[in-house]
């Protein structure tokens, strides 16, 4: 699938809409039917499985790795995996993983450097050995990576190693069921639903007849992967089954995020008070920019062998929540807490418009759920608005730590 | 923008040092030409004033310098270097004969066409008289096209004074005033002492019709670009040349962000009326 493929826009899924494929309905059966294809394939099929007490993604290679019949309970620093009444696959909102890690990876070889009679050759890194296909991507997800293919194919460079892994990748979207306490896709236009962008698209309909999923084409590839399914013709009760799926996921957002003026009350406001506010709640321990599906930032190191004859250059997930981010000679340009806090949140809601013509923000609620002391995205943005904790729509549910 | 499309823009290209001049105790000139000539679509030695190459010391890293060559000689890459951290002393240190990794040229450049028909106001203090000298290059060598420059230079001390031989050059050149001063005189000094905003008032201009390009410190060029309004240029015939880290230099890391601008890929060179009210404010 192509990079442009996945535009954020309306238009571009209305577009892809009008080139879907009519709806079909497979059972569990075909779902382990299709994981093996992609394997067969050459994809490294990647999808949601438990571990370590959350829903991480990881290599699958059956329906029995996915986390059948758990769901996630989530809240401003707090994460728990609670059992569902159900055999849900899907039946939880994001983890601590998204699909970032592998497109645009926490670690990646640039090249290597050997030392040679003329001064030393360079050799660009290989091209990735794989190809990944991702099972259950969410729309905010999908929406993210769109993001990122604007940040690293859209401008006059790009991200060689990105290009080649985006470019192979094969997406299976599903359509969200169950919001989590801190998601707020529905206020960002970035969900639930799954609109554009990807190659097949689930909807899990888990209920007392069984256990089907509604699935649509997206691209070529994705047809084509569905025809070779064992798959029925969807009937009008599964159709609106599916639709009632979204419609719940939509009622239970946790959170929602005022998003109207708010790129140019950030950008009129660097010193409002309560950047001060959120300084002295903020770790500064950069949660925030890890889980966070479209952060960016990288930083590079480099390493010799002990002859020093072969140098090594890699880059890194780097956050700008530390101190040696923004280091030049002389110190930090931004030493304190209170000018990183608002360098995120004023680069993710605001600067990013200007820069990629789309907000940096997806509404997935990884920030707020993994934020060791539950800073709350939305909360912060309201407060600059003046309304202080208006970004809630529930209060928070008292809870075990995850 | 430069390099070819498709070209990974992180691969170095090696370099090696032509000749390296001392400037002062820490800051040394280097030409660098391409070992086995350079590769086709990567032409660091085609660049326009104010931009920038990545410099690579083998096994230590990369660091963004200013081109300071003349952008007519094609020959030669020519960076001036100051000795301040790990990679910096490396590459300061390469004498005649070792290889340096290169890429680039980025980011913006001075306005030179744009300043054509207008007075030139070219300030500089302490190493921001580097990634000047280009621009003073091509404004000498086309003074025609351009009205009177004015050269006003700040150092530290005389002892941390910059190109000496060419400042007393284009001091003799008909139409241009070379000023410099220092913060800190020595005996021998018989100059200015003050700051750099202290020479604009000794400078013949036409405020209305002069473009302003200014490199150096933050607290230098916020203070300079303050004399020069008041003087009367316009907010958006002033350009600065901004300083911040960057691993890529080509807009994907994202260390070198200052408000919605990557320094690396909309600057160094940006208007003062853009950057302005984001200088006023602390730690952005």
């Amino acid at each position: 699938m192509r990079a442009d493929d996945a535009q954020p826009e309306p238009a571009a899924a209305a577009a892809r809409a009008g080139a879907r494929t009519p709806p079909r309905l497979i059972g569990s059966d075909a779902l382990a039917a299709l994981i093996a294809t992609l394997a067969a394939g050459g994809y490294a099929v990647i999808g949601p499985t438990v571990r370590d007490g959350a829903i991480v993604y990881d290599e699958v290679r059956g329906v029995a790795d996915l986390p059948a019949g758990w769901t996630d309970r989530q809240e401003a620093g707090r994460y728990q995996l609670e059992r569902r009444a159900d055999g849900a696959l899907f039946g939880y909102a994001v983890g601590p993983h998204s699909w970032k890690q592998f497109l645009h990876p926490p670690a990646e070889l640039l090249w290597r450097a050997r030392r040679t009679e003329a001064g030393f050759a360079v050799e660009a890194a290989p091209p990735p050995a794989r190809r990944f296909a991702f099972l259950g991507v969410r729309a905010c997800e999908l929406h993210a990576i769109a993001i990122q293919d604007r940040v690293f194919l859209g401008g006059a460079y790009q991200d060689t190693g990105y290009a080649a892994r985006r470019e192979g990748a094969f997406i299976v979207a599903v359509n969200c069921g169950t919001a989590g306490g801190t998601c707020f896709c529905a206020s960002m236009g970035t969900g639930p639903a799954v609109s554009a962008g990807f190659d097949l698209v689930l909807t899990e309909l888990v209920g007392e007849d069984g256990h089907d999923f509604l699935v649509e084409a997206g691209s070529e590839a994705g047809a084509s992967v569905l025809a070779s399914l064992v798959s029925r013709p969807a009937t009008q009760a599964a159709l609106a089954a599916a639709g009632a799926v979204v419609e719940r996921a939509r009622a239970g957002m946790g959170r929602r995020m005022e998003t109207a003026g708010l790129k140019e009350l950030l950008q009129a406001n660097p010193e409002h008070p309560r950047w001060d506010d959120v300084a002295a709640r903020c770790l500064a321990c950069a949660n925030c920019t890890m889980v966070c599906p479209t952060c960016f930032c990288t930083t590079v190191s480099e390493r010799t062998d002990l002859a020093g004859t072969e140098a090594v250059r890699e880059k890194r997930w780097e956050s700008c929540f530390t101190a040696g981010f923004s280091f030049i000679h002389g110190g930090a340009v931004r030493a304190s807490r209170k000018a990183r806090y608002r360098q995120w949140m004023t680069h993710k809601l605001a600067h990013w418009i200007d820069q990629f013509a789309t907000s940096g923000c997806v509404g997935c609620g990884r920030c707020i759920t993994w934020c060791p002391v539950g800073i709350d995205i939305t909360e912060e943005g309201a407060a600059i608005r003046g309304h202080e904790a208006a970004g809630r729509d529930k209060p928070e549910v008292a809870h075990g730590d995850a | 923008m430069s390099a070819a499309a498709g070209a990974d823009p992180m691969l170095p290209r090696p370099y090696r040092v032509a000749a390296s001049r001392r400037e002062t105790g820490d800051t040394v000139t280097l030409e660098l030409v391409p070992v086995g000539g350079a590769a086709p679509g990567f032409a660091p030695d085609r660049f326009k004033p104010g931009q920038f190459n990545m410099l690579y010391a083998f096994g230590i890293g990369e660091v963004p310098i200013s081109l300071s060559g003349d952008p007519a000689d094609g020959g030669r890459v020519v960076h001036t270097v100051r000795a301040v951290g790990a990679v910096s002393r490396a590459i300061a240190q390469a004498g005649p004969g070792s290889v340096l990794g290169l890429r680039g040229p980025f980011g913006s450049a001075w306005p030179m066409a744009e300043a054509e028909g207008r007075d030139l106001l070219l300030i500089a203090g302490g190493l921001g008289l580097a990634p000047l000298r280009p621009a003073i290059y091509h404004a000498l060598a086309h003074s025609e096209h351009y009205g009177r420059i004015a050269i006003l230079y700040g150092s530290r001390g005389p002892a941390e004074i910059l190109y000496r031989d060419e400042l007393a050059r284009w001091r003799q050149r008909s139409g241009v005033t070379v000023a410099v001063t220092v913060d800190h005189a020595d005996a021998a000094w018989d100059g200015h002492v003050g700051v750099v905003p202290d020479l604009i008032r000794g400078v013949s201009f036409d405020p209305a019709n002069s473009v302003a390009m200014i490199c150096g410190p933050e607290v230098m060029f916020r203070f300079t670009a303050r004399a020069l309004l008041g003087a009367g240029v316009p907010a958006g015939r002033i350009h600065v040349s901004m300083e911040r880290d960057m691993k890529c230099a080509v807009g994907l890391c994202g260390h070198c962000q200052f408000g919605a601008d990557f320094i690396c890929r909309d600057g160094a060179v940006l208007r003062y009326d853009r950057v302005a009210a984001r200088l006023a404010v602390r730690e952005v």
